[in-house]
């Protein structure tokens, strides 16, 4: 803030509110501490000191029903699907999913009998990271793109098919 | 280096029952009848001058389409003397064995295990359910004749149909080999 | 309104508390990863726990039938995925042992030295997390410093921070690189200091001190019962190491101690870590100063890969070599072996059944978490809930381990 302070009366901003309402969505992701495989780990170390992913206004909180992103990081197993399902249905609206790693995106080296062939088959997927394990890096990327997914979407249009139709 | 102890007084309380297959890459392989299997894993235990306390693994091998079929391997060790030996256990289809879980509490999830992914049942288990697929699951997946990619449903697109025919009879087998999705050379 | 009904029930019963079924994951941040505990609760009480896993179960037992030897290496890694190179070294020296052949002297040290490495990686992981399980957040900052140099060190040796896949059947990948010698002396002079660093942050911080002393005891021989294997069991009391008691590769040339605790409770298994990551160091100072000049690789053409990348871009011959090696793997004589190493969570094994082909007909993973996990049925003194979650912490699954 140091360069804003004192320089400016008193202001009107001109905006859309939807431009309003998605710049304070994504400026406080906050994603669910749900780790499933080793892509997990860089999931933590993502969080941790060094990567830091708090300073985008990313928190991690330990209840899907506080959390509105849902970082899949690892395998899911057709044993496991219906939790995730469960946890996706848990979450507020409006919710995100990062698929984390070749495996939630398609199932990876695993194509077994026990793993299902991409995340996507269990929940809808916005953003996919590719990797094996991805860097922190990468899922830093992966939260900037949906930041940019989330910024892009409209809240207060209506959605009736004239009004698509007329553009 | 001559006879270890163990094989002596193996051969000398169980005389023919148990068979001495020899030595493989350091450890020396003992076959013992499902009947004798958990008399012998006592009696390596609590002789005091051989004291295997140490139970390594648990693990079945599904011999298909030889006979017998499957069989339980045991790994041992003994912590004061360091020794280790194996112990085969030849069994035909379906697969029953008596549980060691009466010797060494950690057989319980070895054993566990085993069912679940041979269906070998081990009698006098405590608690033998299935440890890692789901309780509805079908089959048992480490079979030979168990796909790999498992059965088609809507978590996996790749898997095998699945055919009239009970996943474990043998013409569904080589059904299943000649349509592999071509990774086989 | 369920509050009411409950109390009223309780009045009824004279007083005393309900057993209730409280079901602990599988997604929940103390359990670890996807691990999942029905609890009967007696109150506070656990009366008992009944640990339902295979939420991770992947299969790779079966894929491992189906792929060559060299395939075979990067499933390793992904099973103990917080120290893969040890998980590596424990496949490649199995397989090493059924062809009769072994690592040059160089590539021996290079895989000690990073197998220590990643021993220290995860156990850096779990000294900060169980403090962060029983309630002090910071030391997990610390550690994870320390681990990102290791993650380093790590990538500078092959590129990758987690999963490494560098051994080799015959040796190991690549020469270490230039400057690396520097790097991890640099790393070995401070680390032991950051160590005394997390012991004077918790271990006698008497909030923590209270969670873990004298709690989830396991005796010597329950410990011994129930299969655990590594700093679990040595913190029972057991003395026993692969590492010294059947050495392999080039422990007998090294000097380290083994760290024997004597409570069983989870104190002494933080500790024991704690005070094995010490020891690693110096058995990685050790390694990096003893290491001998010379090939990384066995000279087995008909197994190891072509080592000069030069005569791979111009000679045919070392072109068609490569491919045949890594489309059609090569041959493993018919055998058996059961070879185990000392994994940082305890005694790692290969059970390998080669029927002379290029894949095996079964390989069984004798994985140290699998069994360790079954010590929650077995520890005394772990009366209420939040000793469950301080045990869980202690014995240190990686699901991915246990699940397979
Ligand atoms: S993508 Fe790779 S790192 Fe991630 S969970 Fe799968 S195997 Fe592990």
């Amino acid at each position: 803030m140091g360069i804003l302070e004192n320089r400016f009366p008193d202001n009107v901003f001109f905006s859309t509110a939807d431009s309003i309402i998605n710049w304070s969505r994504k400026s406080a992701l906050w994603p669910e501490t749900f780790g499933i495989a080793c892509c997990a780990i860089e999931m933590i170390a993502t969080g941790c000191s060094r990567y830091d992913l708090d300073r985008f206004g990313i928190v991690f909180r330990p209840s899907p029903r506080q959390s509105d992103v849902m970082v899949i990081a690892g395998t899911v197993t057709k044993k496991f699907a219906p939790v995730v399902r469960r946890l996706y249905d848990q979450m507020p609206e409006p919710r995100w999913v990062i698929a984390m790693g070749t495996c939630a995106i398609t199932g990876g080296v695993y194509n077994t009998y026990a793993v299902v062939q991409g995340s996507e088959l269990v929940v809808p997927v916005d953003v996919h990271v590719p990797g094996c394990p991805p860097r922190p890096e990468a899922l830093m990327h992966g939260f900037l793109l949906l930041q940019e997914k989330i910024q892009k979407s409209h809240v207060l249009r209506r959605h009736d098919p004239e009004s698509a139709m007329a553009g | 280096m001559g006879v270890p102890l163990y094989c002596t007084k193996i051969a000398k309380r169980f005389g023919r029952e148990v068979e001495h297959e020899g030595h493989s890459h350091g450890m020396h392989v003992f076959a013992a009848p499902p009947s004798v299997v958990v008399d012998l894993c006592r009696f390596l235990k609590d002789d005091p001058e051989l004291r295997f306390n140490f139970l390594s693994d648990i693990c079945g091998v599904d011999r298909y389409p030889q006979t017998p079929r499957f069989e339980v391997v045991y790994h041992l060790y003994s912590i004061p003397l360091k020794w280790r030996l194996r112990i085969k256990c030849r069994v035909d289809d379906p697969p029953r064995v008596s549980s060691v879980v009466g010797v060494w509490k950690t057989a319980n999830w070895h054993e566990r295990e085993a069912y679940d992914m041979y269906g070998i049942v081990f009698d006098g288990h405590p608690d033998l359910r299935r440890i890692y697929m789901w309780e509805e699951f079908e089959g048992y997946p480490m079979r030979k004749d168990f796909p790999l990619r498992g059965y088609k449903d809507t978590y996996n697109p790749f898997g095998e149909e699945k055919t009239e025919t009970s996943s474990s009879s043998l013409s569904d087998d080589q059904d299943n080999n000649s349509s592999q999705p071509g990774e086989k050379r | 309104m369920t509050d009411v009904t409950v109390l009223n029930e309780v009045e009824k019963d004279g007083g005393g508390t309900q057993e209730i079924l409280l079901n602990l994951g599988p997604q929940h941040p103390s359990t670890h990863g996807v691990l999942r505990l029905v609890l009967e609760l007696k109150g506070e009480y656990v009366a008992r726990t009944d640990p339902h896993i295979g939420y991770l179960h992947r299969g790779t037992e079966k894929l491992a039938e189906d792929f060559t030897y060299t395939q075979i290496i990067p499933l390793t890694d992904r099973l103990d995925y917080l120290c893969p190179p040890s998980t590596n070294q424990a496949f490649v020296i199995a397989v090493e042992k059924l062809l009769g052949i072994e690592a040059p002297e160089r590539a021996q040290y290079i895989r000690v030295m990073m197998t220590e490495l990643s021993r220290i990686s995860g156990h850096l992981l779990i000294v900060g997390a169980l403090p962060m399980d029983v309630g002090a957040m910071t030391v997990m900052l610390y550690t994870m410093r320390e681990r990102e140099m290791v993650m380093d060190l790590l990538e500078m040796i092959c590129g990758a921070r987690m999963h490494t896949s560098f051994c080799r059947v015959g040796g190991v990948r690549e020469d270490l690189p230039e400057g690396f010698a520097e790097r991890i002396r640099e790393f070995c002079d401070i680390f032991p200091q950051r160590i005394s660093d997390y012991e004077r942050l918790v271990a006698r911080n008497r909030v923590f001190l209270q969670r873990t002393r004298g709690i989830a005891v396991i005796t010597p021989e329950d410990a011994i019962d129930l299969g655990l294997s590594g700093p679990n069991l040595r913190a029972s009391g057991v003395d026993w190491d692969i590492r010294r008691d059947c050495p392999y590769e080039i422990y007998d040339r090294l000097d380290f101690n083994v760290i024997v605790m004597e409570g069983g409770d989870c104190y002494d298994r933080w500790k024991c870590r704690i005070d094995e990551m010490r020891e690693s160091t110096r058995i990685i100072e050790q390694c990096m100063r003893d290491m001998p000049e010379g090939p990384f690789l066995a000279d087995e053409p008909t197994v190891s890969f072509p080592v000069d990348k030069e005569l791979l871009k111009c000679s045919m011959e070392t072109q068609i070599h490569h491919f045949e090696l890594s489309a059609y793997g090569f041959k493993v004589p018919a055998g058996e072996i059961y070879s185990c190493v000392e994994a940082p969570k305890g005694e790692l094994g290969f059970y390998i059944i080669s029927d002379g082909s290029e894949k095996p007909f079964r390989m069984k993973v004798r994985a140290p978490s699998f069994v360790n996990l079954q010590a929650l049925q077995g520890a005394s003194n772990m009366d209420y809930l939040a000793d469950v979650v301080a045990m869980l912490g202690s014995i240190d699954p990686v699901l991915a381990e246990v699940d397979k």
